[in-house]
């Protein structure tokens, strides 16, 4: 960090209101020892770096193809996903639930943003606003057209409210036009929104080169 | 706790806008907010449905006027200045004027990852049997509780069906408000959506939400 770094201490005269008041707390927190800073950086590389949606879309492509894996991912969605070296923190009770032609499964907090970190990450900022937790439940196929998924009209769509430590992972449909694809190759079919049940996985032709 | 943060089947909020590209972090201070949210559990000893009921509490025009990690930053500083860990004089100093008090846990680095690996699991061994089954039907309560609540308002005194039975889980409500992890069945519900909103109901759709024992009575 330069001494004109806009974060210096000795230059707050850039700095907004946010950042001052979350520097000052940082700060009495770590001179009074009751944080680490290192164990503050080691949380930031973890969720910015090392865990998203891709741990998910690992999990959606061995369901699609192992169908004994899928079984035990059905049964006890925590147990399965943790096979795969995922678990903990907002994903200690996982219950995966399974898109099919007649159903699709949506996921929302109406109460605040609970999300499945370790298969998703953390949650885009949409998922925690008020318009995703105010209409994910009673305005479904509204939210499902903003984001340009169109259901055929007797789709029954089932909205999960993340009200408990419960939380919720999507099992989309393998898309058509997959058969004999590597879990490699479906693991990059499978978004995040498709996780969420607020998108469709790609389908081959949309797949980046 | 009924108040703006219970936001289900609330209208006027707008449309869902999606942010292309969208950054883990909008900013450097949201990183250390996140962070020192997750850390200062350990000095602190609150449980998360403590640190829910605490961003929750918020006055509502300050929730609804926050971001999402101001929210954060504001209820993390609430549980702090609660438990003595740090005053307003300290906050607005931006230094400590006050020695620490002894014996408090801290979450090292090298801890991080089996401290997330861990978690937090909220299943507890059964002490009675499970009072609904698979098929059930039951109405929620109609309680509004001035309280922490996981039953949301477009859900109460509602007639719903038992989906799953996930096991018996602390009680968020009363946990929250540090009275105990009063462990109670949990349960699926499953919601028409004809039941939750009437004549505006869009079929064929329903709502699941995940809620204890002592939010349901038999239908």
């Amino acid at each position: 960090m330069s001494a004109h770094h806009p974060d210096d201490d000795h230059d707050h005269s850039h700095l907004d209101a946010m950042t001052l008041r979350v520097k000052a707390l940082e700060t009495v927190l770590t001179e009074k020892g009751y944080v680490d800073p290192a164990a503050l950086d080691e949380l930031i590389d973890i969720y910015e770096n090392r865990v998203g949606p891709k741990n998910g879309a690992r999990v959606v492509a061995r369901a699609w193809s192992d169908p004994a894996y899928r079984a035990r991912l059905m049964e006890n969605g925590t147990e399965a996903i943790r096979e795969l070296g995922y678990a903990g923190r907002q994903g200690e009770h996982i219950v995966v639930v399974e898109n099919t032609p007649g159903v699709h499964n949506m996921v929302v907090c109406t109460l605040c943003s609970c999300y499945p970190w370790p298969v998703l990450g953390l949650p885009p900022v949409w998922y925690k606003s008020a318009p995703y937790r105010s209409r994910a439940v009673n305005d479904p196929r509204g939210i499902l057209a903003e984001f340009g998924v169109e259901l055929p009209a007797d789709t029954e769509i089932n909205v999960w409210d993340s009200t408990s430590e419960m939380r919720y992972l999507v099992l989309p449909m393998r898309p058509e036009g997959t058969e004999g694809w590597s879990e490699e190759d479906l693991a990059a079919l499978v978004t995040r929104d498709a996780m969420i049940g607020t998108g469709l996985p790609l389908s081959p032709e949309e797949v980046p080169a | 706790m009924t108040t703006v943060h219970d936001m289900g089947g609330v209208h006027g909020f707008g449309v869902v806008e999606e942010e292309k590209d969208e950054p883990m972090f909008h900013a450097e201070w949201e990183r250390r907010a996140f962070a020192v949210t997750l850390a200062s559990a350990a000095p602190g000893g609150w449980s998360l449905d403590e640190s829910r009921f605490a961003r929750e509490s918020l006055p509502p025009t300050q929730y609804l006027t926050s971001s999402y990690y101001e929210i954060w930053f504001a209820g993390v500083v609430n549980l702090l200045k609660s438990r003595g860990l740090v005053t307003d004089a300290e906050l607005a100093a931006g230094h400590a004027l006050e020695p620490p008090k002894p014996g408090i846990k801290v979450l090292k680095a090298e801890d991080v990852a089996a401290t997330l690996g861990r978690g937090g699991p909220t299943e507890r061994p059964a002490t009675a049997p499970a009072r609904f089954q698979v098929g059930d039907r039951v109405v929620t309560s109609r309680a509004n509780p001035p309280t922490h609540t996981r039953l949301p308002r477009y859900a109460r005194g509602r007639v719903g069906t038992i989906h799953r039975v996930h096991g018996v889980h602390v009680f968020a409500d009363r946990n929250a408000i540090r009275a105990g992890e009063n462990p109670a069945w949990l349960y699926n519900v499953r919601f028409e959506a004809g039941e939750l909103w009437g004549p505006d109901a869009q079929a064929p759709s329903a709502v699941h939400c995940d809620l204890w024992e002592p939010h349901l009575e038999p239908a």
